[in-house]
């Protein structure tokens, strides 16, 4: 076999790099399916919104309800937990932001944007360190410093607003996409 | 593979399936001539009781899932079938659930070895590495079997170690999404996990033959660290070290059928006899013993993305060890500096294992735990990072034997055999 050279590649190294590259595009493509397949299927994704009665709850109770798969928080507030929570400065917390679904991303996370009827605190039960389910205080038994909940895998403590206070959870609980229906109902999602 | 090969076919079929296939001149040369440093002492036996353990727990596990359901609706019950129904089912969990505890002590026993003895050092870096590779894979391995059973502490254990990812800035929370197949642990993750804990021991498997490979280049290490001189440092692998590794295998085994027969349940948690439910954590998540340690520096630190590079770190770290000692020196039998900064990493491990046991806000003598944590992680990175390094460079090693064969046999027997 002649050695052929020009400066531009031979025709041998066109086809050599273009069957490569041919090649590396074909295995990305081949390989996303397989890759893809791990994420939620199409009945995980299709969410369904849940309707709640919140008639038996009484004040200073909590009741926890599912909603996709996590824990949903309803307490109901005594009006000394509302009090507390309206008394903090927001700038002062470790999360300034809501994070309410109901409201923009920039919402600071006072306790009228925590929760829309004072009374009512609704809350998705998922610590925003680990994932784990925090237990709620009560003057009875108190969880934590704060008198909200403690998230008893590390430590997380959340006040009456749902807001991290203390330990390693970086986010206030989330408040889910909810509206009244009515005084005693709630839709969430 | 360590040098010329000294295997004679002896017979015409052989010879035959030699020059074919040289299957039998491979294990010739392996494991039954490959010369081997005559001084090993018992911490070298636990290579060959890992390599039983893995084969425990793929024989074990194979029969387990004729009869175990991947279904978050049946899981749970599929598991009491089998510990009540299926004929030996009890022993085949029992064993196979004893069995990951017996592989990860092995597992420790191992690794503590080869850092008291430098095998990490040149030229045998390689096989750490894929030896802290093997390590990791078994970590997976345990974590996705733990979760089958569908308990509470399954259930938990593997929300919080799926919702670590979520730690990573940016992409964390779709990652995990990825790893559910869901938006929290659900029946989607408990069907990969079961799919992925029958895959990756395979994948272990395959390491574990790159780590022998690997091993039979430069031959074992030894207690004394010196290289093998002559013909007179070694013994041939059989009959001299398998039967050295079946005695202690032997005591292994009894040791591992206490606690199948007396105490089935010493390892397990009271929790995962609970089915799982995603309403309600256990008061005290705790996971597997084998993991305690890195579980309590990820709790010492009061910040997610921190303390789960922390725990992350801890473990790369392993892998750098070949390049953080700088001692000329292996074996910390010639290392009395070194040897007690080990000892007290050795202590430090374990006061971390019972810190990552205990509640979060719990104390001891007076002292937060998780301040004893803070301490012992700090500990923990300070020992390969600085003194490591440091103790390599200013400390003055004792003086090392001429030969393994001198060490072992005297200086006057040593030189007659020669």
């Amino acid at each position: 076999m002649t050695a052929t050279t020009h400066d531009a590649g031979t025709r041998r190294d066109f086809l050599y790099v273009a069957s490569g590259a041919v090649g590396a595009v074909g295995v990305v493509a081949a390989a996303w399916p397989f890759i893809d397949q791990m994420n939620p299927s199409a009945a995980a994704l299709a969410l369904a919104s849940t309707e709640i009665d919140i008639s038996t709850i009484q004040v200073g109770q909590q009741i926890v309800f599912k909603w996709r798969g996590h824990p949903l928080f309803v307490r109901r507030r005594t009006p000394a937990e509302i009090a507390a929570s309206k008394a903090v400065d927001v700038n002062s917390l470790p999360d300034p932001l809501a994070r309410n679904a109901n409201l923009p991303d920039s919402a600071m996370a006072t306790d009228a944007d925590r929760a829309v009827k004072p009374e009512w605190l609704i809350l998705i039960g998922v610590c925003t360190h680990l994932g784990c389910t925090p237990t709620v205080s009560t003057p009875q038994s108190p969880e934590g410093e704060y008198g909200g909940w403690l998230c008893h895998c590390h430590g997380s403590q959340y006040d009456t607003s749902g807001r991290i206070r203390k330990g390693p959870a970086p986010q206030n609980l989330a408040v889910p996409p909810y509206s009244f229906l009515s005084d005693t109902r709630i839709k969430v999602g | 593979m360590s040098g010329p090969s000294t295997y004679a076919p002896k017979s015409g079929l052989e010879k035959w399936i030699d020059q074919r296939l040289p299957l039998p001149r491979l294990m010739h040369d392996t494991i039954h001539t490959f010369p081997t440093p005559r001084n090993l002492n018992i911490w070298y036996t636990f290579g060959g009781i890992l390599t039983f353990c893995l084969g425990v727990q793929i024989v074990t596990g194979v029969v387990l899932a004729m009869h175990y359901v991947a279904n978050a609706g049946m899981a749970f019950n599929s598991v009491e079938s089998i510990m009540r129904d299926v004929n030996y089912g009890w022993l085949m969990r029992i064993i196979h659930s004893t069995g990951a505890s017996m592989f990860f002590l092995a597992v420790y026993i191992h690794m503590f070895r080869g850092l008291y003895y430098g095998s990490y050092k040149a030229p045998r870096e390689l096989i750490w590495i894929l030896g802290v590779l093997i390590y990791l894979l078994m970590m997976a391995t345990a974590f996705f079997g733990y979760v089958l059973p569908w308990g509470q502490m399954s259930f938990w254990g593997a929300t919080v170690i799926t919702n670590l990812f979520t730690a990573i800035p940016g992409i964390g929370t779709h990652i995990a999404t990825w790893l559910w197949g869901d938006f929290a642990v659900g029946d989607a993750t408990l069907n990969r996990f079961f799919s992925l804990h029958y895959l990756v021991p395979f994948i272990i498997a395959g390491v574990v033959g790159l780590h022998i490979w690997a091993l039979h280049v430069p031959g074992n290490n030894n207690p004394l660290g010196i290289d093998v001189k002559s013909p007179q440092d070694t013994v041939p692998f059989h009959p001299y070290y398998t039967a050295k590794d079946a005695f202690y295998l032997s005591l292994f085994v009894i040791f591992f059928a206490v606690f199948v027969f007396y105490a089935p349940d010493f390892f397990g948690n009271p929790d995962n006899g609970i089915e799982a439910n995603p309403l309600v954590t256990p008061t005290d998540i705790v996971p597997e013993w084998y993991l305690l340690p890195y579980y309590a520096m990820l709790r010492s630190i009061p910040q997610k993305l921190i303390g789960v590079l922390v725990m992350v770190g801890a473990i790369v770290t392993l892998a750098l060890i070949p390049w953080l000692d700088t001692s000329r020196v292996r074996s910390c039998r010639f290392r009395p500096l070194m040897k007690q900064f080990f000892w007290a990493f050795a202590v430090v491990s374990v006061i971390l294992g019972y810190c990552g046991s205990q509640s979060v806000e719990a104390a001891k003598f007076g002292i937060p735990l998780v301040w004893v944590a803070r301490i012992c992680t700090v500990y923990y990175y300070a020992f390969f990072w600085l003194i490591l390094p440091i103790v390599g460079l200013i400390e003055t090693p004792k003086k090392l034997p001429a030969s393994i064969a001198q060490s072992v046999l005297g200086d006057s027997a040593a030189a007659a055999a020669e």
